[in-house]
């Protein structure tokens, strides 16, 4: 239950609104969420929508709606590649393609041990410093400008290492 | 949970040449003094005291007139006059809001990023004195979601300026209070647009409102609401400052004052440029940023991200100052002033293509023409760029015939987003049609 776990920090998100806008708080709460696992389930939508006075159908509509929602599990971390015209145009749809075939995938799917999705994403206001990525985690999101293959397959395997450790030490899954 | 990898991302930016060594940046004060996102260092350089000023000083609507007199227009793209935007507020209906619009997700704009990320107090200041000239005592900040990190950052400015008394109750001995808060969307382009982003922000899907009645008499929670852009607001606190004249020593007449100038594309040296408006686009290009890689020709220019027509790159267009009145007349927009160079080595269909994919996924659905046109253009324009054709028909045809998807699509959308999806797409055929021969 988030109630239960976040309490404190679900009372700090409600209490930027007025009072009878508690709607507001809907994007924030299912980032809350995701925290958990990087998606929300059907129980967590519930749970919000019953936090905020509205219907599941509400909160599902929101976590469509945007892109930085998923209401599914699609690896651990999204490694999310611009390729827009700016960046397109210093090579980053190259960079994608290449990344891709190192990695053994096709843009848009994760990698066989369940950890990395690497998908192209839309105009991320980096566009001087192409190729770049976001990485996105249950924990939030970090920018990784000027990059070049071998820099993101170097970030790759030390979040497979991270996984790893946290795996051997039992506080992941 | 795992956390994640200690391998920092490079978060510094780097520093160009100025204009001239005689300029002081107004808003990229960060590159001369790199220690500004610590709010002391802020104070010490003179930070804060246009608000503490105002609000112990001036009336509300006198901050309004400095800021109507100094010709500050909105940085966000629309170009429209800051101070008559202020005026607007409906002080017949209470409360006001502010809400400071850094959702920047046109392709090729990547200003606010550096501002909120550099020189975050300036920026705070500006929307502190907004919301006193509208006398809002709740403001937002309104990021995009990918800005998570920034939002952190704001978060603990914020605190940062609550601990000293620059935010709270009765500043400065006075009866004015505010609270500033931020609120992360989560990856819509849709959501720059200003009404899409208050419904986002009511918790809704961020899909445009009917304007009028527009924000200053019907915005956030239905109340009167002022929405600026992030360079917009980090000008304000310069205005009161260093006053009207100063402020409109800087760029044209018309266009007064400076604007971070996005450089990106086919360029040596792409990157922000704070120059005055007015400048040309050659001194842009050639001057500050290096030019076009070696034995490459400049081809064609956006002038206002992927929003924009394709400008043909002549010396005309070379010559022309970007700013709100000038731009037009070689066919462009100012716009947000995301100026992506294109290179003779770019194919024009496959430059559209790109636009119009972007602006198909980003449709929000709820006018026909936008969501059902771009859907149509992109199928065209896959194929065109592709050189694939249909059965039977020719790539001359198929490009007549996304010329005339286009012009349906033109001037019957709801929102500026299906208008600026065909931009480049009508721009594109009419003035490069070599481009779209077999």
């Amino acid at each position: 239950m988030l109630v239960e776990k976040y309490a404190q920090e679900i009372q700090s998100i409600l209490s930027k609104y007025p009072p009878g806008q508690h709607r507001s708080a809907v994007m924030s709460l299912i980032y809350l969420a995701q925290r958990e696992k990087m998606y929300i389930d059907r129980d967590d939508m519930a749970e919000i929508a019953d936090i905020l006075g509205i219907t599941v159908t509400e909160v599902a509509s929101i976590v469509g709606f945007y892109s930085l929602y998923y209401d599914h599990p699609e690896g651990i971390y999204h490694i999310q590649v611009c390729v827009d015209l700016p960046c397109a145009l210093r090579g980053s749809e190259q960079f994608l393609a290449e990344l891709c075939t190192r990695l053994g995938i096709k843009p848009g799917e994760t990698t066989s041990d369940g950890l990395v999705k690497v998908e192209p994403v839309m105009c991320l206001a980096a566009c001087d410093r192409a190729p770049m990525f976001q990485l996105q985690s249950a924990e939030g999101l970090t920018y990784f400008e000027s990059q070049t293959v071998e820099s993101a397959l170097n970030l790759i395997d030390q979040l497979r290492m991270d996984v790893a450790r946290m795996r051997r030490r039992g506080g992941y899954d | 949970m795992t956390s994640l990898p200690e391998l920092a991302p490079e978060n510094n930016f780097p520093t160009f040449p100025k204009v001239n060594n005689n300029y002081q940046y107004v808003l990229l004060r960060h590159r001369e003094i790199t220690d500004i996102d610590n709010l002391n260092v802020y104070r010490r350089n003179g930070g804060f005291q246009a608000f503490e000023d105002a609000v112990k000083r001036l009336k509300p609507a006198d901050v309004t007139d400095l800021v109507k007199a100094s010709g500050l227009r909105g940085r966000g793209g629309a170009g429209f006059p800051t101070g008559l935007k202020w005026n607007f507020i409906d002080n017949n209906n209470w409360p006001h809001y502010v809400v400071a619009n850094a959702d920047e997700s046109e392709p090729g704009t990547f200003k606010d990023r550096e501002l909120i990320a550099r020189n975050p107090y300036q920026f705070l200041e500006g929307l502190a004195i907004c919301a006193y000239a509208v006398q809002a005592r709740e403001a937002y900040i309104y990021l995009r979601g990918e800005f998570w990190e920034l939002a952190n950052q704001l978060d603990g400015h914020i605190a940062a300026m609550e601990a000293v008394g620059l935010l709270g109750n009765n500043l400065f001995g006075k009866d004015y209070s505010l609270k500033v808060y931020t609120h992360l969307g989560a990856g819509a382009y849709i959501c720059g647009e200003e009404t899409a982003m208050l419904e986002s922000m009511e918790g809704k899907i961020g899909q445009p409102r009917l304007r009028p009645p527009f924000p200053p008499s019907f915005g956030l929670f239905g109340k009167p609401t002022i929405v600026n852009n992030v360079e917009t607001l980090t000008n304000v606190p310069m205005i009161l400052k260093k006053g009207v004249d100063w402020y409109r020593s800087i760029g044209t007449p018309k266009s007064p004052g400076p604007k971070v100038f996005s450089l990106s594309g086919c360029i040596k040296k792409p990157g922000n440029y704070e120059l005055p408006l007015g400048t040309t686009f050659r001194e842009l290009i050639f001057h500050h940023g290096g030019g076009l890689a070696d034995g490459r020709k400049i081809k064609a220019i956006m002038s206002a991200g992927a929003s924009s027509a394709l400008i043909v790159a002549d010396d005309r267009a070379l010559d022309t100052p970007m700013d709100y009145e000038s731009v037009p007349n070689v066919g462009g927009q100012l716009g947000s002033a995301s100026i992506i160079v294109i290179d003779d080595s770019v194919s024009i269909p496959w430059l559209i293509n790109k636009t119009v994919h972007f602006f198909r996924h980003e449709s929000c659905g709820k006018c026909t023409p936008c969501r059902e046109g771009t859907y149509w253009m992109e199928k065209l324009t896959e194929r065109i760029a592709h050189k694939e054709g249909t059965p039977g028909h020719t790539l001359e045809e198929e490009a007549e015939l996304l010329y005339e998807v286009a012009s349906q699509i033109k001037g019957k959308c709801f929102c500026a987003l299906g208008e600026f999806s065909i931009e480049a797409v009508l721009s594109g055929i009419e003035r490069f049609r070599s481009d779209f021969t077999s």
